[in-house]
């Protein structure tokens, strides 16, 4: 980049979009969560609470004090804005409704799941740094089920990247988008295994009850059982985060369909966000379906239903390799 | 049409080993049966669509049998005799399916291993035939050692024939006489086996092929 103007202007122009891309991550995380318990509170015909109320949660947190136990190092304080970056620059970086943006460079599979690795790291030793019983044993359930959803989500990137050629994700959606790869069992079982992946990281039903408070069930809530006040918005928001991350990296392999490929066509753009949205909605809905149809697991089964997405997993990139077409 | 074509073959055959697979993960009598239904509807329509490509008529007949005989009818009695023998809510205890899935990956890897490089020259659509029939077969020999429920060896032992199918299906030129004796024996062996899990379960009680080996060694022991 020298002195060009024009270059200079097509530099900001892309920014501003990048820019776009991580606020709307921001924003639209707390609505996906506040949707996803709408339609799980009609579907058991509650009403429910209104769509943005966890807005409202995030803006009540913030103004709470934040109490710390005598017994927490800095580490404590530190560590829900750590996670919190962490994993809002994973969710930036995955594509929702354009590809090639500015960082798409740095948009590759293994670092989004290194970051998102990352931000549990912080989140498992603060849980763990108070001392107490709660923060333990989630801990140690939270890390348990990590362990094997994370070897899944590896072997689902290796997959998607043998049959793309490259793990960046917004040349894979590229791909995909361009290219039709046809009928492909091996995208259909990393399908099925990314959204167990999907609902285990994320603490979703089957797996975890993100609206529980009964003591031997819970996993990511009790980890973070001793977080009050802003520190615990920062949690929350981290989580509705990795929803959204997982939600639109669900989106970007798999329905590719409608996303932008330049950002020079505003019309582009605009079909982008559109089906973005509708992608959106459409997962969550899907989210809550299935929170709604299916029991909560005993948390030793939980290794055998992550287990089970990583054999998928395996199992796709071991057919790939029958497949012809790569 | 070749593209489709072999993508639609591939897709019904790589859906069998992984049925094959959601097999051995089943630890409910009932769920298992069902899925073992599924596994040889896939069979008939993965057989069907070869009919379909290599212009066989005689497959066709192959795969009305497959899904009659092993879709329909022997999962209706099977279902029958679980609920004869009282055990249709009983749940097995799976011998760790961690590892069992694990050694699954395996058998399916070594599959793909051993029939890809020997079959280099051969047509795309015979070659990822084998494979997946290899696989199909190897995972229902692992489903027959690992459980201990004489129903769950049947199904394991149905499954793995599918597989025979599969390859057979995939081998053009394959004579149907061939194909009929085979789907004859299987029956044959159904009903053998129906009579002896009922004579098992009259002498021990149980269906558990485990207490087979204990009166085994307890016979060495008292004799």
């Amino acid at each position: 980049m020298t002195g060009d103007p024009a270059l200079i202007g097509l530099s900001l122009h892309e920014l501003v979009w990048q820019g776009c891309q991580m606020l709307l991550m921001l924003v639209i995380a707390p609505a996906l969560v506040g949707l996803i318990r709408k339609v799980k509170a009609r579907l058991l015909s509650r009403r429910g609470p209104p769509v943005f109320q966890p807005y409202r949660e995030l803006w009540r947190l913030m103004h709470k004090e934040a109490v710390v136990a005598e017994t927490a190092s800095p580490l404590f304080r530190m560590a829900p804005y750590g996670q919190f970056a962490a994993t809002w620059v994973a969710a930036a970086l995955v594509p929702s409704f354009a590809t090639g943006l500015m960082f798409s460079w740095s948009a590759d599979l293994i670092a989004i799941v290194a970051l998102l690795g990352t931000a549990r790291f912080i989140l498992a030793l603060a849980g763990m740094d108070v001392g107490t019983a709660f923060g333990g044993i989630g801990t140690s359930r939270e890390i348990l089920f990590a362990s094997l959803a994370e070897p899944a989500l590896l072997m689902i990137t290796f997959t998607v990247a043998l049959l793309a050629g490259t793990t960046l994700l917004s040349a894979i959606a590229d791909h995909l988008l361009l290219q039709p790869v046809g009928l492909r069992i091996s995208l259909a079982l990393c399908l099925v295994a990314l959204m167990v992946v999907a609902l285990t990281e994320t603490g979703r039903v089957p797996v975890d009850n993100p609206a529980t408070h009964l003591e031997l069930t819970m996993v990511h809530e009790a980890m973070v059982l001793e977080y009050s006040g802003r520190h615990l918005a920062m949690i929350e928001w981290a989580a509705a985060l990795k929803l959204t991350a997982y939600l639109s990296l669900i989106a970007c392999l798999f329905v590719p369909f409608g996303m932008a490929t330049s950002t020079e066509d505003p019309v582009a753009m605009a079909i982008g966000l559109v089906t973005y949205f509708a992608k959106l909605v459409g997962l969550g809905v899907a989210v809550a379906v299935i929170e709604v149809s299916v029991a909560k697991m005993r948390v030793f089964r939980v290794t055998d239903f992550v287990g089970g997405a990583f054999a998928l997993a395996s199992m796709a990139a071991l057919l790939l390799f029958v497949s012809r077409g790569f | 049409m070749g593209d489709f074509a072999f993508d639609l073959a591939h897709l019904l055959s790589g859906l069998m080993v992984v049925v094959s697979m959601v097999l051995l993960y089943q630890d409910r009598l009932t769920a298992m049966l069902n899925v073992f239904a599924a596994h040889a509807m896939l069979l008939g329509a993965a057989v069907g669509w070869q009919a379909e490509v290599q212009g066989a008529g005689h497959l066709w007949i192959t795969a009305g049998i497959a899904f009659v005989f092993k879709g329909i009818v022997i999962p209706a009695a099977l279902h029958a005799m679980v609920r004869r023998l009282g055990i249709h809510r009983e749940i097995e205890t799976v011998v760790g399916v961690g590892p069992t899935l694990i050694a699954a990956l395996a058998l399916t890897a070594l599959a793909v291993l051993v029939v890809m490089p020997a079959t280099e020259y051969a047509n795309p659509l015979a070659r990822e035939d084998l494979a997946f029939a290899l696989a199909v077969v190897l995972l229902g020999l692992l489903m027959m050692i690992t459980r201990r429920n004489a129903v769950s060896q049947i199904v394991g032992f149905m499954s793995l024939e599918n597989g025979l199918i599969l390859a057979a299906a995939g081998a053009k030129g394959m004579p149907l006489v061939v194909e009929v004796s085979v789907a004859f024996s299987v029956l044959i062996a159904f009903i053998v086996f129906g009579v002896f899990v009922f004579r098992i379960r009259e002498r021990f009680d149980t269906v558990d092929i485990g207490t087979l080996e204990r009166y085994r060694g307890e016979q060495q022991d008292g004799a």
